[in-house]
């Protein structure tokens, strides 16, 4: 009886998915519980969409409303696309701000601490991170980008357009993609600066503020800044009509990635080299 | 084998030098107390334990590795560190579950330790709203979360009621009895002296004691002895000199201070004076603190003087 007890026992083989230890699939799954499980992030993110599509549908309304009196360039230039989109100026503090908090609010309460405790290797929490929120966002834009569409060519009258007009299918997609982008350009900058108040400024300084004071430069410099500045390139893609001096729909969006993607790499660089 | 190993660790904040090449080992199967005056680098040490400070030289592991580099860190190290480390407006349970869902801890486990640490009637409110102590048993609770072999707690009784404070002591004991490796820091030496086997002393960053608590206290000397005599008053006077000090601690019994067993015995014959007992004191752990670091204290408290109401500060 003794050596039935003393043998020793022969463990019985883990399945592999149940161990326990860290993947960047269960960080993706960490940084899901994260988000959700704060109900700003969804009064944010609604009040993003509902203000989109508001100021989309009112300005459509408005604009249909007005139309008699507007003066013949107005009307040359409209853009009726462009025109229901207009809330995504809105959209973008909302997703800006919330971009920012879900990595600052975190620097601000101690939980990063908690959270690179757990993940010491660190940067996969930014991919998760990063990940999730662009899903995120990207969901909820799209959803704005069409009810902001269809409804505000619908207030438009005679004015609207139908999503197989040219070019509307990609500003619709585009306005969603610079969305989801605002939201990586936020974020990075959170994981950058640290500092709620720090991130939000420098994100909108970059974002609204900065084409204002390059507008205020010699007019021989402003054709080789402006059109790179990261709303001004990253505006293109939602638009059908486009300002000549401006740059192409995707190459536009693709110099915003850029923008977003300098902010990811210093926020990377501060996370991986700073003490948490 | 050591599980926790310090090698010339150093850290130094701009021209401040918090942790000064410090070495030590902390052993599996006993708690090791970690003391040290404010300031004196403790926590620094712990954080860089973990990888959350990074060292400016020197290296610490754990089981073998640093810790960044284990594929299951919550699973090696549970750590509660000084600082809150907790979002404000998620609920205790989601916290622990965001923690559980980074090395795919089942959620039963989450709720098994909500009602270890005693939470489970406000595992569903806000952390922020939590007082000291509740903070303190969420941060326990997620230490204990990935059932690690090595416990880092940074006082971690700070905050908590008498019941609290002897639940940990009784846990960290049996976490050391089961064979782990318990490093525990507290500015509370009578906790620390029935708590901990082992204690590392601390200042200003360096290492100024790493030794069994028996031998610590042992070393300390105490100049202190209880006489107990039926003849207190006539050995009082006899005792009497410039640097003694003989205070009645019962009707038979006195304290004296600034004099050897041995003398006292000598006089007390010398005097034809019985006596019942003659008992060195030892001294405690807090004495012994304070002998090792008293050159070490960065922030001096002012003396507040007992002497009456006219020199109390509070009235000042
Ligand atoms: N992030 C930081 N930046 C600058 N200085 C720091 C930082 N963290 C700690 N220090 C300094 O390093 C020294 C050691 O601090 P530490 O918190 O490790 O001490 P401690 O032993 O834990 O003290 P206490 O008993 O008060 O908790 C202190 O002088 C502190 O001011
Ligand atoms: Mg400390």
């Amino acid at each position: 009886m003794t050596a039935a007890v003393t043998s020793v026992p022969v463990s019985a083989p883990q399945p592999a998915p149940t161990r326990v230890r860290v993947t960047q699939a269960r960080v993706i799954r960490s940084e899901w519980i994260k988000f959700r499980t704060l109900r700003s992030s969804w009064i944010t993110l609604g009040a993003g969409v509902a203000g989109m599509v508001g100021i989309g549908l009112l300005i459509s309304w408005a604009t249909n409303n007005r139309w008699t009196h507007m003066d013949p360039i107005e009307r040359l230039t409209f853009d009726p696309v462009n025109r229901s989109l207009t809330g995504a100026f809105l959209a973008q503090l909302a997703i800006g701000v919330l971009g920012v908090l879900t990595v600052t609010g975190e620097y601000g309460t101690g939980m990063i601490r908690s959270t690179l405790g757990a993940v010491p290797k660190r940067l996969p929490v930014l991919w998760a991170k990063l990940g999730v929120y662009a899903v995120v966002t990207f969901g909820a834009a799209l959803v704005a980008a069409f009810a902001s569409f269809l409804g505000g060519q619908a207030l438009l009258g005679t004015h609207g357009v139908s999503l197989s007009a040219p070019d509307a299918l990609r500003c619709v997609i585009g306005v969603a993609l610079y969305l989801t982008v605002v939201g990586i350009f936020a974020a990075g900058l959170g994981f950058a600066i640290r500092n709620t108040a720090g991130g939000i400024a420098t994100l909108f300084g970059l974002l609204l503020v900065l084409p204002g004071l390059a507008r205020a430069l010699p007019s021989s410099w402003q054709q080789w800044i402006v059109p790179y500045l990261p709303s001004e390139a990253g505006g293109n893609v939602f638009a059908v009509l486009r300002d000549p001096s401006t740059l192409a729909a995707w190459t536009g969006f693709a110099v915003f990635c850029l923008w977003a993607a300098a902010a990811v790499a210093l926020g990377a660089w501060v996370l991986s080299h700073r003490d948490a | 084998m050591p599980v926790i190993e310090i090698r010339e660790l150093t850290k130094r904040f701009g021209p401040k030098l918090a942790v000064d090449s410090l070495s030590f080992d902390v052993r599996p199967g006993m708690v090791t107390g970690f003391l040290g005056p404010n300031g004196a680098g403790k926590s620094t040490t712990m954080r860089m334990i973990i990888g959350l400070d990074r060292p400016t030289a020197g290296r610490v592991t754990v089981n073998g590795r640093p810790y960044a580099e284990h594929p299951d860190p919550l699973r090696q190290v549970g750590a509660l560190l000084e600082a809150k480390a907790v979002h404000t407006s998620r609920t205790a349970r989601n916290h622990l579950r965001v923690l559980a869902a980074t090395h795919g801890i089942p959620t039963s486990r989450v709720d098994e330790m909500i009602d270890l640490v005693g939470l489970t009637d406000v595992a569903t409110k806000r952390a922020g709203g939590f007082s000291l102590g509740m903070g303190q048993r969420l941060g326990i609770a997620s230490a204990l979360l990935g059932e690690p072999s090595v416990l880092v707690l940074d006082e971690p009784v700070n905050g908590l009621d008498p019941e609290g404070v002897r639940w940990v002591r009784d846990l960290l004991k049996y976490k050391a009895a089961q064979g782990c490796t318990v490093f525990v820091s507290s500015h509370l030496m009578s906790e620390m002296a029935v708590t901990a086997d082992h204690v590392i002393v601390i200042g200003r960053g360096r290492l100024l004691a790493d030794s069994p608590t028996a031998e610590i206290i042992r070393s300390a000397s105490s100049n202190r002895v209880t006489v107990r005599t039926p003849d207190a008053a006539r050995l009082q006077t006899a005792l009497a000199g410039p640097d003694v000090k003989v205070t009645t601690a019962g009707p038979d019994l006195l304290e004296v201070e600034g004099l050897a067993s041995a003398r006292i015995g000598e006089i007390a014959l010398a005097e034809r004076i019985v006596l019942h007992e003659l008992v060195p004191q030892q001294a405690s752990l807090e004495e012994a603190f304070m002998e090792m670091t008293a050159d070490d204290v960065e922030f001096h408290a002012t003396a507040t003087s007992t002497g009456g109401p006219t020199r109390d500060r509070s009235r000042v």
